[in-house]
């Protein structure tokens, strides 16, 4: 009986063995699918986006609508880390990827630059000069004005808060008067001390590293010269670093943003406020969706930030790169991109759908019927555009820093973080 | 007990000289009585070629996906290769290696890789035994006891990553609360060095404890029982006859499973990846768990000369598990010679 069972163990493990093989070559076989570049109406045209764009619904529009000439399949990746991994291999190796990819807009200066932004389609056309607001659509260019991608957000940044907690801790909490404590970072800072001495047990902000990033945003040049020369020695880094760092024991929760911890703390009273950009919205509603007080400012201290926005690009490995340019075009325009802000809370970089938005856009529920349209466009017109200069390696040297304080964070000494922090920026080069 | 010297899986020095003889040769002048017929020359070419053709398609496969790949990795360790770039750039020389061997980044990956390996890899075999010795035993049951040590190896590893992910987060994980309600202090699983290797490591074992142990329970039943009557009959008790009955009889089998889990445990990736809280995945923000797998991943991924590195840092990781593997060799080989004599 064991010897037949045996065998026949051995039978099932051969197949399987063999139909992995078999299977495991004509997969290896099959991806080439014929160098057509004409789609038919049961064709799909690919697209991989990270996190949420708010294209599920808009995309859906598409392929329902039987004249329109082809389908379109959205692949979402989880995270942008994930994505970045994925698209820079596939970029080396020359195939594989979508015909469509989306590019997050810190990293995207290490795509314009030379080598790289030749594997990009030219996208250039001059009947969009007028359609994004202008920082946003010139970061998509290389130097030598080719259009390597068009703006899909952007992310100027509020603040929101936990009114709840401002009035226990005898805080102002009402959305007006509260302005006047993120009018400048000193004012936060010294609202956040009295915060905590009142609420000992709930931290100020939410994480060292968004604060960071918020600050970072309104320095010119953090990380690299304009002719891309690195310099970390600066003093608009330095004062930002010294600033988190001081203040990582007493205002900070010290759990790294998108952790376990980090989005617990939404729940459990865990910290007061978060930088806000249009596309956190849906982070802390779905981190917190049980939790009546979150409300936003319409105030951002030291003026204004953009945190993020992405850009949609063709890579020459495309087969379809007409259609392809024609989707990405498609998806940046006006009404999808309101489409995407209900969907996702993604800010759009289209001016024509921000102008649309002030107007039509509804109040939030959620954030105490806050006008969120409204208070982005206004801190949209707070952001200093340019700001700041985003070099070559402006994303490589961002996570190093965001590491750098996250070592802070954990017990490290200031000091002795960043000198790991610039050996480490000394050896990408 | 002693007179028990023909154990299986003992008697490793004598029959191995006996296994170089190989088959007697056949003598090779074909004779003059006559020549021999197509059947008889086929059935000669069967047997001694059919062997190899069946061994080729493993071969074949591994040519392709495991040789090929890793001398192209040793090739392109010797030339640069800008990010973004489809073709590699000039040659030179050892300079990738010595950017790697410089690196402070790799040689901390290299103590947190030994360190997890250590804390995996040797309490996970000790334990395996002891699992396989007392599944060895008359249980009630005995099919669903075996199969429930195995249930840990089926769920996939991202999954266990992830509960375990949350289980040992530093404030809100489940560990921390029991200790908490224990009346201990918390411990800092992602920022402190030994803690983040002892959750890693915890991870390694629950997922690998219960393989090994049953392949240890394999060769455990292979064991002639009336070895055990024998040695029963001599008076030894249940621990002497695991210890001098069962141990030396499983031997070879040990020694298949201490060598493969060094090999999985020097190349640990997916756990103190997916366990990592820091963004940029650097196995922590100190490096404190970034693992060598890791170090090569995350150096592909990096700004200047990605690929090139990588392979130069996978090389050294090849030639470390390579070095591992011949002293865990060594060592078995003198410990057997040692209980021979």
């Amino acid at each position: 009986m064991q010897n037949n069972s045996t065998r026949r163990w051995r039978r099932t493990l051969a197949l399987g063995a063999a139909a992995t093989l078999v299977g495991g070559l004509a997969s290896a076989c099959g991806s080439d699918d014929g160098s057509s570049s004409s789609l038919g109406k049961n064709d799909t045209l690919t697209i991989t986006t990270f996190g949420d764009f708010g294209y599920a619904d808009v995309i859906k529009k598409w392929n329902d609508d039987p004249d329109r000439p082809f389908k379109i399949k959205e692949t979402r990746v989880a995270e942008w880390d994930t994505w970045k991994q994925t698209l820079t291999s596939d970029l080396q190796a020359g195939h594989g990827l979508t015909d469509v990819v989306a590019i997050e807009g810190d990293a995207m200066p290490q795509f314009l630059s030379e080598g790289a932004s030749d594997q990009f389609v030219d996208l250039t056309d001059s009947s969009l000069d007028k359609r994004w607001v202008e920082y946003k659509y010139k970061a998509g260019q290389t130097a030598d004005g080719k259009q390597i991608g068009y703006p899909t957000d952007a992310g100027p940044e509020a603040f929101c808060y936990r009114a709840d907690l401002f009035k226990k801790a005898g805080l102002p909490s009402d959305r007006d008067d509260v302005a006047k404590i993120f009018a400048t970072w000193d004012s936060y800072f010294a609202a956040g001390r009295d915060f905590v001495k009142a609420m000992p047990k709930t931290a100020w902000y939410d994480a060292s590293g968004s604060i960071a990033q918020a600050m970072l945003n309104q320095v010119e040049f953090p990380f690299q010269t304009a002719d891309n020369k690195i310099d970390v020695e600066n003093d608009g880094l330095k004062n930002v670093y010294k600033t988190v760092t001081d203040n990582a024991k007493t205002l900070s929760t010290r759990a790294v943003q998108w952790s376990d911890d980090w989005t617990a703390n939404f729940t459990n009273d865990g910290f007061a406020t978060l930088p806000c950009p249009g596309w956190m919205f849906a982070n802390v509603k779905s981190s917190a969706p049980k939790v009546k007080g979150w409300d936003i400012v319409d105030a951002f201290p030291g003026g204004g930030g953009n945190w993020g926005g992405s850009f949609l690009a063709v890579p020459k490995t495309s087969k379809h790169q007409k259609e392809a340019k024609q989707v990405a075009s498609w998806l940046t325009d006006t009404e999808q991109q309101i489409g995407a802000f209900e969907k996702a809370g993604a800010y759009p970089a289209n001016l024509a759908a921000e102008e649309q938005l002030t107007t039509t856009g509804k109040p939030d529920p959620y954030f105490n019927d806050a006008p969120t349209a409204q208070i982005l466009a206004n801190r949209a017109k707070a952001v200093p555009p340019g700001v700041p200069y985003k070099g070559d390696k402006y994303s490589d040297i961002l996570g190093l820093l965001q590491t750098a304080i996250q070592r802070v964070d954990e017990g490290k000494s200031a000091d002795s973080s960043w000198k790991t922090f610039t050996q480490a920026v000394a050896r990408l080069s | 007990m002693t007179d028990h010297h023909d154990l299986p899986g003992r008697g490793h020095g004598g029959s191995a000289v006996l296994d170089r003889g190989g088959p007697p040769r056949r003598p090779r002048d074909p004779g003059p009585a006559s020549t021999p017929s197509w059947r008889h020359r086929l059935s000669r070419w069967d047997l001694k070629v059919s062997p190899y053709l069946y061994v080729l398609p493993f071969f074949g496969v591994f040519a392709v996906i495991g040789l090929y790949p890793m001398l192209y990795t040793g090739y392109l360790s010797f030339f640069s290769w800008p990010r973004f770039g489809t073709a590699h750039g000039d040659a030179v020389g050892w300079a990738n290696y010595a950017h790697v061997l410089q690196d402070p980044v790799f040689r901390k990956a290299l103590v947190n890789t030994i360190g997890i390996f250590l804390l995996s890899s040797v309490p996970q075999i000790i334990v395996a035994t002891l699992v396989a010795a007392l599944l060895d035993m008359n249980l009630r049951g005995r099919s669903w006891w075996r199969m429930s040590v195995l249930l840990p190896f089926v769920v996939a590893p991202a999954a266990t990553a992830l509960i375990f992910g949350s289980l040992f987060a530093d404030k809100s994980g489940l560990v921390n609360d029991v200790l908490g309600g224990l009346g201990l202090s918390p411990v800092h699983w992602h920022g402190d060095r030994f803690a983040s290797w002892t959750a890693i490591a915890t991870m390694v074992n629950w997922r690998w404890t219960g393989y090994n142990a049953l392949i240890l329970l394999a060769a455990m039943q292979a064991v002639p029982r009336d070895l055990y009557e024998a040695a029963a009959m001599d008076g030894a008790s249940r621990v002497r006859q695991f210890v001098s009955v069962t141990l030396p009889s499983i031997r070879t089998t040990m020694m298949f499973v201490i060598i493969t889990s060094t090999i999985g445990g020097l190349q640990i990736f997916t756990e103190p990846r997916l366990f990592d809280t820091n963004l940029q995945h650097q196995g922590g923000a100190d490096y404190q768990y970034q693992t060598l797998a890791m170090y090569v991943f995350n150096t592909a991924n990096s700004a200047v000369d990605p690929y090139p590195r990588a392979a130069a840092a996978a090389w050294l990781l090849f030639l470390l598990i390579i070095g591992f593997a011949l002293l865990n060799f060594v060592l078995t080989r003198a410990l057997q010679r040692r209980s021979l004599a």
